[in-house]
This record gives structure tokens, sequence and C-alpha cells, in this order.
């Protein structure tokens, strides 16, 4: 276990390394004078330019500078948005919580969905059962994000009105910030209306975290299948078979069980796309994450807050990735020995 | 029963997935109860974030909505039925028989605001009225700089010119001495931008050296205060305990941001807005039994605007020659349907002044073509049309129209590009001359005629930013200051008609459309929103309950 640690932290020591170099040169690719880029101050005088420059070492060698990057990286010192003019660390705190929020509970929701499902169509193979759902997982994930997004605003909230089309809570009501994640400010709030804000809260992630989820939950349906399907043909459920167990026992006591330590790792790739189904998802339900953030600052040529906001997010994604594998690792001995990182 | 289903179920998931999915069941239902916090308050879906808190600063229709009927008072103001001047912060005003010295006797009962950042300790008295004008008049006031010291209104209508000075004859009593009397004065004063700040904030404001919070953070005598400021996202605003005029029904007022026409109309149906300004879709709103749709005839006008100062437009004949080449009955019908009419003159014809003698163009191609060779650009030129890029009631979409007159305007040989910037940048560029002709509008401050002539062809306005044409006539300037300074109706629509010739034949704009107003609302909320002159107000708005909606 120690070595499979080792070697993880070492995969994640050379990717962040990577992921900030390509950040800090992106300062230099993006157009416009690279100081500006890296700090976000478009309205700072040829003076205050000239100090900038003293403190990012913009005259010294480039591994210099880049060390000079990281160092305010590490201070959580990511420059000014070019738009807004507030610094990028304290958007990023404001909406990456909602993003991570979305994601989790779309991510619950796909895999509430998806994984019974699958064992559902694997147990029924080949029979109508099996073939429904298939075609449903098809379907799923053919849908195109926004039009499924649209679609769902169309009959949910203009046409039935049932739940609101834009933003993550009704603007009536003030939660204060703490944590950054809404449904945990709620319940730390001393509102009086503090369970209609969560009622209402739920009421606005229902159609986001749905449509995120369609794509994620038809994979998890055809993994999940796959996965259960190779259990069962294994020899020990035949054993089982052999010694009388009826089909449920087998099902409940062994199959689902060795099935899902193999989807854990599944979970952990999906994360990125999910992540990316969650930006466009962001666009169109108005939701004050980071992926919403990202694309308007994309719109906008806010260089300072692309670069960052890719780094920011592309870290997070890894560190998903890391968690996941750490936890598959822990139920899973085989996979400690494998000696490749991937 | 559910705990019993739940127990034979042996496996841990389903379980969780079954309860979990009860739960989301349960909440789901709940979460259709619109419950208190909702009686008690309103979300307007507005079109823009304002770009300041004080109305003495801009002219921008989407800041005035914003703030100037909710967070402040004026000395007096326009009765709604009849355009008349009747008395507010000031109980009643007396003037002097030359017309020179305007006195106004103050209430005694108007309390400021009192928020987080300030705490009042007394009621609005003369001293207040004294800052809040000498704000603008006096150079060597501490706070006339603050926010960049320009009062684009009170520079159009020249109050500094205007007014020898203000005093104080008592706490409740305020003098203004005028250096020659001037008929909408007092109309001038019942604008959205004649608003009364305080003057025990600036005070503070100075001792704690944060001076230009008193644009950012406001204090007034409103009966709404303000809470909160997100640009882009909300304003949230509380109710005045203390207003004056009568108890505020509406707890909190959230103004929601939403700069698109479609994601307004949606937040509307999906009951997130409860009034939405601007409206599209007139025809689904009218037939859903729960939204009413209002509209009240605005005084406003929408036109394309020539820059004369560059050639080939410093050319009158070729902007006679645009304006015949435009099929303007066209463009009311494509754009604005039945909420517009054409335009015969820059003043509606609701205006006393108005008078139908000034003629439109009448399109005819040829005409056109003729003029341009006479002037000899018969091989025709590239222009640079500017199309604002926000929906306003004149115009609710310039780029559209822009491509219609682009079309237009190939026929006779003009290229046409279209140009549009994010609307503040766009302003800021026309005020430097960038363009060559530009759609745009204006909605009229208060009734009196001259809010028309003057803020947007007055050689003054060419420097304020209002006169996007640049045209600067010595005639029609003098004819403008004639007509103020007398208060003879019959000789000062004499004036009117004459400076509306003077536009007729010089053509630095061509008017384009008068338009309605529209928004929309939920049958619940009652009170009138809209008015015909400025602001939106939300002062005597009530919302009446689930039950009370029920029975209706």
């Amino acid at each position: 276990m120690l070595q499979f640690t080792f070697r993880r932290l070492s995969l994640f020591f050379f990717t962040m390394l990577l992921l900030s170099l390509l950040s800090f040169s992106l300062s230099y690719f993006f157009p416009g004078d690279a100081i500006i880029n890296l700090s976000g101050q478009v309205n700072a005088s040829q003076e205050e330019l000239a100090l900038l420059s003293q403190q990012y070492a913009m005259h010294e060698s480039f591994f210099s500078q880049y060390w000079h990057y990281l160092l305010r990286i590490f201070q959580g010192d990511m420059g000014i948005s070019m738009a807004s003019q507030l610094p990028i660390s304290d958007e990023i705190a404001n909406l990456l919580p909602a993003t991570i929020e979305l994601s989790i509970i779309s991510l619950i929701l796909a895999m509430s969905l998806g994984i019974p499902l699958g064992f559902i169509a694997a147990i029924f193979h080949k029979r109508a059962i099996d073939n429904i759902i298939l075609s449903f997982a098809i379907v799923g994930y053919s849908i195109p994000v926004f039009w499924l997004g649209l679609f769902l605003i169309l009959i949910f909230s203009i046409q039935l009105a049932w739940l609101p089309s834009a933003g993550n809570i009704s603007l009536l009501f003030e939660i204060p910030h703490v944590t950054g994640f809404l449904f945990i400010d709620i319940l730390l709030s001393n509102s009086e209306y503090k369970w209609q804000a969560f009622y209402n809260a739920l009421a606005h992630i229902i159609l986001p975290a749905s449509v995120i989820a369609i794509a994620p939950a038809t994979v998890f349906i055809r993994l999940a299948r796959s996965a259960m399907m190779e259990v069962l043909a294994t020899s020990y459920i035949k054993a089982a078979k052999t010694k009388g167990l009826t089909n449920a026992q087998i099902i409940y006591r062994h199959a689902i069980r060795n099935a899902l330590i193999k989807m854990i790792r599944h979970i952990g790739l999906q994360f990125s796309h999910l992540i990316t189904f969650a930006m466009i998802t962001e666009v169109i339900f108005n939701w004050p994450g980071i992926g919403r953030w990202l694309i308007e600052s994309i719109y906008q040529r806010d260089y300072t807050a692309i670069q960052s906001g890719l780094l920011v997010l592309s870290s997070f994604i890894f560190i998903v990735h890391i968690i996941t594998d750490f936890i598959y690792a822990t139920l899973n001995p085989l996979a400690r020995e494998n000696k490749h990182g991937s | 029963m559910c705990m019993k289903i739940l127990h034979f179920l042996k496996f841990w998931p389903v379980k969780l997935l079954l309860s979990l999915s009860s739960c989301l069941l349960l909440l789901g239902c709940d979460s259709q109860d619109t419950g208190s916090i909702h009686t008690k308050s309103i979300v307007y879906c507005s079109e823009g974030s304002p770009e300041t808190f004080n109305p003495q600063l801009i002219t921008s229709g989407t800041t005035i909505d914003a703030t100037s009927k909710q967070l402040y008072d004026r000395l007096i103001t326009f009765k709604t039925d009849d355009n008349s001047i009747i008395p507010s912060l000031a109980k009643s005003w007396h003037v002097t028989r030359d017309g020179k010295k305007i006195t106004f006797y103050l209430r005694k009962d108007v309390a400021f605001h009192h928020t987080d950042y300030f705490t009042p300790t007394r009621h609005l008295n003369a001293d207040d009225v004294v800052f809040s004008f000498n704000r603008i008049l006096d150079e060597n006031h501490p706070f006339h700089q603050v926010s960049g010291g320009k009062y684009p209104f009170f520079q159009t209508v020249k109050f500094t010119e205007l007014v020898e000075s203000i005093e104080k004859i008592n706490d409740y009593t305020v003098r203004f001495i005028l250096k020659r009397p001037d008929s909408s004065f007092l109309t001038n004063l019942a604008t959205d931008f004649a608003i009364i700040l305080s003057a025990e904030y600036g005070e503070q404001l100075i001792k704690s050296h944060h001076k230009t919070l008193i644009d950012t953070q406001p204090i007034g005598s409103g009966p709404y205060k303000l809470k909160e400021f997100r640009s882009g996202s909300f304003i949230r605003f509380y109710r005045h305990e203390n207003y004056w005029r009568h108890p505020v029904e509406i707890e909190q007022l959230v103004y929601d941001i939403t700069p698109i026409n479609t994601g307004r109309l949606t937040k509307l149906l999906a009951k997130e807005c409860d009034v939405i300004s601007y409206p599209i879709a007139h025809q689904k709103i009218i037939e859903h039994p729960e939204l009413t749709l209002d509209s009240v005839t605005s005084y406003n006008v929408g036109y394309l605007g020539f820059n004369v100062k560059k050639p080939p437009l410093d050319n009158l004949l070729v902007r006679k020659a645009i304006a015949h080449a435009i099929n303007f009955q066209a463009i009311i019908d494509i754009i604005y349907g039945d909420k517009a009419q054409l335009a015969k003159s820059l003043l509606p014809e609701n205006s006393w002044a108005y008078t139908n003698k000034a003629s439109s163009q009448e399109y005819s191609r040829q005409l056109a073509k003729s003029l341009l060779e006479v002037a000899g650009y018969q091989q025709g030129f590239e222009l640079d049309l500017w199309a604002m890029p926000i929906q306003r009631a004149y115009n609710p979409n310039a780029l559209k129209m822009a491509k219609l007159i682009q079309e237009d305007l190939a026929h006779i040989g003009i290229k046409v590009n279209i140009i549009s910037y994010e609307w503040n940048t766009f302003l800021r560029r026309l005020a430097l001359g960038q363009h060559d002709a530009v759609l745009l509008g204006w909605s009229a401050d208060h009734p009196d005629p001259d809010n028309f002539f003057t803020p947007l062809l007055s050689c003054e306005a060419t420097l304020t930013g209002g006169n996007r044409s640049f045209w600067c006539n010595k005639e029609y300037d003098d004819l403008l200051s004639k007509a103020l300074a007398t208060t003879n109706i019959n000789q000062r629509k004499k004036y009117y008609a004459k400076a509306l010739t003077i536009i007729d034949k010089e053509i630095p704009l061509i008017p384009i459309a008068h338009s309605k107003r529209y928004q929309a609302r939920f049958k619940n909320i009652q009170g009138q929103i809209l008015q015909p002159f400025g602001g939106i107000d939300f002062s005597h708005i009530n919302k009446i309950s689930q039950q009370q909606e029920g029975d209706n």
C-alpha cells in the first residue's frame, strides 16, 4: 500500500507541475502583455505596472518567473479578474463550491439511476427488459445536454411552472456565505425561512442535476451491466449455484458486491465528463458556478480568469481521480499490485 | 409501513435508494408550497444593472428605474393623471411675481433610511436640500467632484447658469434665487433627477474618508432602502419602516437583473419573477390566466441620428437622401407591431406643443438616388451604423432595425456596416463621436416639451454627450431659450413649432417611432408601477395573498 501511495503521489506531483507550467505559459500565449495577463491589472498606470513586473520577477529568467508564479499561487494570489477587477481566488472560492455541490448531487443521481438499471439489465440478459434498458441508455447518451436542458425548461418551467429555470435559490432568501455549499449554508443559517429556503434550493437543483446526470447515468448502465455479466460468468458464482443458493441470494450476497467494486474506478473517470456537462448546464440554468464563470471569461477575453480557472478546475478533477483511486485500492487489494499508474 | 417494506429489502444500496427517493418526493411536494416569504416580497426582473445609485449623476433609464422613486424623494412631484405638480417633501411653495424667487416650505416628519451603514439622528430639514442641490451647483462642495463631477441632466437644462443661489431661510424653509425666470424650473425639480440626499450622511462619510460611498451605498428618504447590490446579478431593497408618506406594504423588493428578454419571460412563466420589464410575446402573456400586460404611452422617441461632423453626413443632401431611402412604415410594422406609432416629429402627438405641420419624409428610392447624385455620391459610400445593444421601449430591437436600414440603403448604393458594443462602451464611444449614424432614442423625464428639444439637439448637449448628432444651430438654440423665458403657453407653442421645422429641414436626426412602454406582471400584484414619465415606482404596490387571489 505504501508503494501504491508513493506512486500516486509522484504522479500527482508531476501532473500538477505540468498543469501549472501550462497555466503559466498561457500568459505568454494569450495576446497582450504577459504581466497584464498574469495580474489582471488592466487599468494600472505605468508605475504600477513597473512595480508589478518587479513583484512578478518579469525581468528575470523564465524559470525564476515561474517560481514566483508558483509562490504566489501557494499564497492564494491568482491576480484579479480583468472583467470584474475582483480577486480571482475570492471568485473561485465563491463559485467552485456551487459547482461541486451540483456535480455531487448529479453524480449521486446518476449512480442511483444507472447502476441498479445496469444490474437489472445484466441479470435479465438478452430478455425484453435488457433491451428496453439498453435502448434507454443509447437514447440518453445521444441527447445533447443543451437540448435536454432547454427541453426540460420548456416543459417544467414554462408549460407547467413547477420548477424554476434559473439560479440555485430564489433571490428572496438571504443566505450568509459560510462554506459556499448552499445546502450546508442554509442549514447553518438562522433565518426564520430556513426550511422554505431549503426546499426552494432543492426545487432549483432538480432540473440542472437531472440534465447533468442523464449522460453519466447511461454510461453507468452499460458499465454496471458488463461488470455484472463478468461477475456472473465467474467460477465462484457457478460454485455458489451448485451449492444450491437461490438466484436472489447469489446476486445480493456475491454478485452485486463484486460488481460494485469494479464500478468505483469508473465513477472517478466519469467525474471529468460530469464537470464538462455541468459547465454547459450552468450556462443554461444560470447556475452561479465556476463553469458559467469560466465560459463568460472566455467571452469577455478575461485571460487572467481563464488561466487560473483552468488550473483550479483541472487540479480539482485530478484530485478527485486520485481520491477514487485510493478508495478503489483500499477496497480491492488486487489493484495495489498494478505497477503502472493510470 | 414504509419501514416495513424497507426491512424486506436486505441489501443496503436498494434501501438507501428507496429512502432517498421517498425523501425527495416528500420534499418535492413541500417545495410547491409558496410559503410566507413570497407573500411579503416582490421580485422584479429588470433588464440591466444600474451604473450608480444616485440619479443626479446619470440619465439612463435602467438606473432611474432602480433608484429614483425607490430610494429617494423630491421636493415636488408630478400627479400621475394630469401631470400637474403636487407637493412632496415640500408641503407648499411660493413663486414671486417676477418668477425669480421660489420658496419651499418643507415637511417636518420625513425620516431618512436607517441601515447597517448609517443611523440618522434627525429628520429631513433645509440643510439636506441645500446640501443636495449645492452638490450640483457649487464646485467647492465637498461632494461635487466625487463620482466624476458630471450632472448630465442638470447640465443640459443649464441648471448652474439658471440658479443664482440656494438659501436656507430657517430649518424648514429653503429659497431658490434664479438669475432669470424659467418656465421649466419647477418641472425640472419634479423630475427623477432632483432627489434629496442626507447631509448628515455626507458629514459621516467626510469624517470616515469614504466620500464615494454616497453614490454606491445610498441614503435617501424613499419607500425602500438598499440592502445589497451585486452588479449583473441582483439588487435587494428592504422597506423603509418610517416612510413618511404611508406604510410600505412590501417587506423586500428584489431586482433580478436578467438582460436577455427570453430569460425574463421564462422567469415570469416559471413564477420566479412577479413583474418583468420590457416583455416579449405579448399575446402569450395576455392569454395566460394569471398574468396581465400593462402599458403606458410614454413620452419617448426612437430615432436615427447622424453624426453631422463626419463626412459625408455633414452634407445635408446625403442626410436627406437617406431619409427618403428608408421605408420607415415597414420598420414600424416589423419591429414594433402595434406597440408604437410612426413618429411625425421629435415630439409625440400627446404633447401639448405638438403641431402636425412638420411632416416626415416620404419614402422614395428614386428621389433618394437623385439627391445622392446631386451631392456627388452616385457611387455610394460606406456608412457605420451603430445599433444600441439593449432593448428599450422606443427601440425594442435596434440590431434588426439596423439590418432593415442596411437593406434599404443598399438599394441606393450605400454600404452599411452594423456596429454594436456592450452598452456602457457603446455610450462612451458615441460620446467621442466615433459613429457615422446611430439608432438610439430618448425617454422624456418630464412632460415639458423642452425635455425633447434641449437634451437631444442643443449646442450645450454636444458637450455633455446627450446630443450625439453634434449638430449645433444658433437659431434653434435661440428659439429654445425664448420658449423657456416665457410662461405664455401659446407663445411657447409657436417657438417649438419653429424649432420642429428647423429639425425637419436640417435633419440632424430622423425620428422613427414613439412607443408604448410595456411590463408584464402577475395579477396579484396591485398598484401602478409604470409611470408616464421617468422611472417605475414600487411605493404603492401591494401583493394580495394566495387565498384572496383564489377568490378573484
